[in-house]
């Protein structure tokens, strides 16, 4: 169940260049997000820009939530100006979320497991391996084929990424999550703008979607 | 009222407010046959705006029917249904099948697309196109028919007095103004229509100037539209000449906008000590 509501700015801070991480407290009305749901932000500063802007779920915490966005336009530059103790006007939880089709072995086995495999990678090679996630993901199923249960790959990111990785987990017969991105206007369902390509026609990102099963997409 | 296409066939906003305090939901164009739409991206914000080629992607009549306005039927509110279709055949089939249906309460019809049979020209631009499908639709429902004006015309009052003579009962403008954005860095358009119409408060100036002249030039109802955002946009748009008000984009940035309005124009109503609503339309003193 999705609300409309107010709530207000407890940090928002730049964590690495442009990437800010915003957090928000005192939500009355606020329902529980699930993994991969997203929340519709604005401000009441006037009419320019006009609509919210999609932010996908960073973390809930305690007293509220988290969101982690990068500064990149008209939108995301004035929510970076705000400050402890200002409001913002949201709507969410928004969307589906990750299926989990094994929830015993990724919440009890696995999480600790993930942290300790976990691998960064750079293009350049300045920092972790030099390759891109496609190449590592490439890299980690091919060594991890003989595992109990059926790999599930779940990725979010930018749209070359996501096809990289969905072609790879399809060719290795691998069931993939992917989250997309589209130009919003609503975030509910209303204005059948922020469609995407399936194979069973125009699916609308905020509503059947952020989360789609990659081999449903038509990239 | 709420603009259509901007709030589905109700459903997304049911979950934020009470549908039976708005005077009529208009819903999503709808024509004969389903429509897929247009290639994304569909919709990019403009300064104070936004521009849409959603692309009159609808689910058809049929399925309205059967999924969707049983939903609707529930809320003490009135169905307009908005239909739009290829040729004046077309047109009228769809709104003869709509008059068919029990819960519908009148019909709004889209005449800003283009007729397939007169070279793509837009229904809407010429007097003449405008009268002859205007007439048949009237000839093929006893439903209450509003015409949805397009405002990208020299003169609106032509049009208006066109849809007035072909039988409209009332006439809503205004539909959205056509526009382009580009990507300076691609040098590509925004939207993947290429062109697309713009909305919100960016257009309410031109909005109220048209509603302001359609209104003078016809005896029927005009429904004002065009970036209402709050009370006070829409009592300008009552003054303007307008007898209702119909909440677009809007309900895009606030779920709850149009009962938002509402109450706008209740305490706009109150501040200003009117007690019938009527009695607003057209009092604007122009001098003329």
């Amino acid at each position: 169940m999705s609300r409309y509501f107010r709530a207000q700015i407890k940090e928002n801070r730049p964590l690495h260049q442009n990437h800010n991480l915003l957090s928000l407290v005192n939500l009355d009305e606020m329902t529980e997000p699930a993994p991969g749901q997203f929340y519709m932000v604005g401000t009441d500063r006037g009419y320019d820009p006009l609509l919210k802007r999609a932010f996908s779920l960073f973390r809930r915490t305690p007293d509220g939530l988290q969101l982690f966005y990068r500064v990149r336009g008209k939108g995301t530059s004035l929510l970076s100006s705000m400050g402890k103790g200002e409001v913002l006007d949201i709507v969410g939880p928004l969307g589906n979320s990750y299926p989990l089709p094994n929830e015993d072995q990724i919440l009890a086995g696995e999480l600790g497991g993930v942290y300790e495999n976990l691998v960064l990678c750079t293009d350049d090679g300045s920092c972790g391996i030099k390759g891109t996630v496609v190449d590592v993901l490439r890299d980690f199923m091919g060594r991890h084929t003989t595992t109990s249960s059926a790999p599930v790959v779940y990725a979010c990111g930018p749209v070359p990424m996501l096809r990289g990785i969905a072609e790879t987990a399809l060719s290795l017969g691998v069931r993939g999550y992917v989250s997309l991105e589209e130009n919003m206007a609503c975030g509910i369902g209303a204005c059948l703008g922020c469609v995407v390509r399936t194979k069973s026609g125009y699916r609308r990102v905020c509503k059947e979607g952020p989360v789609f099963d990659a081999a449903e997409i038509v990239w | 009222m709420t603009a259509s296409g901007t709030f589905g066939y109700g459903e997304e906003y049911a979950e934020f407010m009470d549908l039976g305090r708005l005077g009529a939901v208009v819903v999503k164009g709808l024509s004969l046959q389903p429509r897929e739409g247009n290639p994304p991206p569909r919709v990019v914000e403009t300064a104070a705006g936004m521009l849409n080629a959603i692309g009159l992607q609808n689910i058809g009549i049929e399925a309205f029917v059967r999924e969707k306005l049983p939903f609707l039927r529930q809320f003490d509110t009135a169905v307009i249904a908005n239909f739009f279709g290829d040729s004046v055949e077309e047109y009228a089939a769809a709104a003869e099948r709509l008059s068919s249906v029990e819960g519908i309460h009148g019909l709004e019809m889209n005449i800003s697309c283009p007729n397939k049979q007169a070279g793509w020209c837009i229904f809407g631009t010429d007097p003449r196109v405008t009268f002859q499908v205007v007439s048949a639709v009237r000839k093929a429902t006893t439903l209450p028919l509003i015409v949805k004006l397009s405002p990208n015309v020299t003169d609106i009052t032509i049009m208006a007095r066109a849809a007035e003579d072909a039988g409209a009962d009332a006439l809503s403008l205004i539909n959205t103004l056509t526009g382009m954005a580009i990507d300076i860095r691609t040098r590509k358009p925004r939207l993947g229509n290429v062109t697309g119409g713009l909305s919100g408060p960016a257009i309410k100036p031109v909005a109220v100037k048209m509603v302001y002249e359609a209104s003078r030039a016809v005896g029927i109802p005009v429904i004002g539209m065009g970036g209402i955002m709050n009370g006070d946009d829409a009592a300008e748009f009552l003054i303007a000449g307008a007898s209702a008000v119909a909440v677009g984009t809007a309900s895009f940035v606030r779920p709850t906008a149009a009962v938002e309005i509402l109450d706008g124009i209740i305490a706009y109503m109150e501040r200003e000590k009117i007690e019938d609503i009527r009695s607003l339309t057209g009092t604007v003193d122009s001098g003329k």
